[in-house]
């Protein structure tokens, strides 16, 4: 699952950066590539994608900095309890 | 002036399935018999009149895409813009009622707390209660983030002190959605009109929009309960008006679209019976030359709406940049198409006589609000580079 997420988050990022140089950890915001309406894009990604909800207290700019990040948050969010 | 049957008709594309259809022929019908009649003098009088407000909410109109579960119509974005465009092309001020009013809806139904969604939404979906986006100032424009609205903490309130200007429908707003600076930056209030230090100035001689009931709203030391807050402290312009421009993008998109189709009506309307050189004008070449640069408008504008519209319901990602794409060329093509249409009434066009004049104020407007036509080809600049010249 894991590898999943992070082959699809590497997808999406591919069709806008160039993620053949961009390390899991690198940060896409301080690398330039994330305008503010890019930034509301990768919220409707994850949840389109990954078929999670995104909370206000999930817009934590850790959460979204990196593969790695969007990779752990996504991760997270699926192994949450569903919310009833 | 196109009747309610040819506007069916001409959003019987194929493209749009038969609710779609019913539902913009029963948009059109509306338009025609209560907000054609009556465009004019709300323009002329720079005044939209509370009843009519509140048969918009009445008819459900307001509420049409607030989700079900609170009143609304549950619509999709699709319905939704098929409304929007009608309005758009009786009255681009109604229109922009619907715009703000959704705005601030949507953001509710996306961002809010579950109190807030119980408390506002049932209300905005009736119509009872009219919200407004109270983002601009008179020093901020474009860039966002600089807003100088203060909001501070005070125990369990939140104190509000600046000026916001250019609120399209804050003179008559119940509700204001605020973007103020606070302490971890810019943060979205809600506050109601009725709170003590909120006060109102209905700006006059716009160019366009004239009875938007546009405001300067002023705000001081406006207390509001803590829970007012919207969203995430600091995320005011990303999160909060990032989501409601998106759909005031996509709604004032389709609008222009109705202005377009406006401009067309009116234009081979009195291009069939002005006769000049012996002839109607419409058998003049450089006059159909003008009408058919607006019917390639018309077309190429509602394809990128509806682009949009499939978009959205679908959640894919790319409506938003869709949205801007849509926005920018429906908004240029309204200014192109409301011109020309001065153009081919002539003299009578630069009357009041004729609504074509209405249409190219109106028009000019579109590429003003929701992000400036530059502010979009700046971003849409980006997306060409990566789409077709890959990655510097």
């Amino acid at each position: 699952m894991s590898t999943d997420i992070r082959t699809r988050v590497i997808g999406y990022l591919s069709r806008y950066f160039p993620v053949s140089d961009l390390a899991d950890t690198d940060d896409i915001f301080k690398r330039g590539f994330v305008s503010s309406m890019f930034a509301m894009q990768l919220v409707a990604f994850v949840e389109q994608e990954f078929a999670v909800v995104v909370e206000n207290e999930d817009l934590e700019l850790d959460n979204f900095r990196s593969v790695a990040a969007l990779e752990r948050f996504v991760r997270g969010k699926l192994s949450a309890p569903v919310a009833s | 002036m196109s009747t309610t049957l040819d506007r069916a008709r001409a959003v019987d594309d194929g493209l749009l399935g038969s609710a779609h259809v019913a539902a913009c022929a029963g948009f059109a019908e509306f338009v025609d018999r209560r907000v054609v009649p009556i465009a004019d003098d709300l323009h002329r009088s720079q005044y939209t009149p509370p009843q009519v407000i509140d048969e918009l909410g009445r008819r459900g109109l307001l509420g049409l895409p607030i989700p079900a579960e609170y009143g609304g119509g549950g619509c999709d974005a699709v319905t939704l813009g098929l409304l929007a465009a009608e309005l758009g092309r009786g009255c681009s001020s109604l229109r922009s009622l619907l715009t703000v009013h959704t705005m601030v809806a949507h953001v509710l139904a996306r961002w809010g707390s579950r109190a807030q969604r119980e408390t506002w939404l049932p209300r905005l979906a009736s119509g009872e209660c009219v919200a407004a986006l109270a983002l601009s100032e008179p020093e901020v424009g474009s860039d966002a983030t600089a807003v100088r609205t203060r909001v501070e903490r005070d125990g369990d309130e939140l104190v509000l002190h600046g000026h916001k200007k250019w609120i399209t429908y804050g003179h008559v707003a119940d509700l204001l959605l605020v973007v103020a600076r606070g302490p971890e930056g810019p943060t979205a209030v809600l506050v109601e009109r009725s709170r003590p230090g909120v006060r109102t100035r209905l700006i006059t001689g716009m160019i366009g929009i004239r009875a938007s009931m546009t405001a300067d709203v002023h705000l001081d030391g406006v207390r509001v309960p803590a829970d007012h807050l919207l969203g995430r402290p600091g995320l005011g312009t990303t999160q909060i008006a990032g989501t409601a421009l998106d759909l005031g993008r996509y709604t004032v998109a389709w609008g222009s679209v109705g202005i377009i189709a406006a401009c067309l009506g009116a234009s081979v309307a009195y291009a069939d019976t002005r006769e000049q050189f012996g002839a109607p004008i419409r058998e003049h070449q450089l006059v159909r030359r003008l009408i058919s640069d607006m019917y390639a408008d018309y077309h190429a504008s509602r394809l990128l709406c509806l682009d949009a519209g499939v978009r959205r319901d679908r959640r894919d990602p790319a409506a938003l940049p869709a949205a801007s794409l849509a926005k920018y060329t429906a908004s240029t093509a309204a200014v192109r198409a409301a011109s020309d249409a001065v153009q081919v009434h002539g003299a009578n066009g630069c009357g009041s006589e004729y609504p074509v004049q209405r249409y190219l104020g109106d028009a000019k407007v579109m590429e003003v609000i929701e992000g400036t036509t530059q502010l979009h080809q700046v971003g849409l600049a980006d997306h060409a580079f990566h789409e077709f010249g890959g990655f510097k």
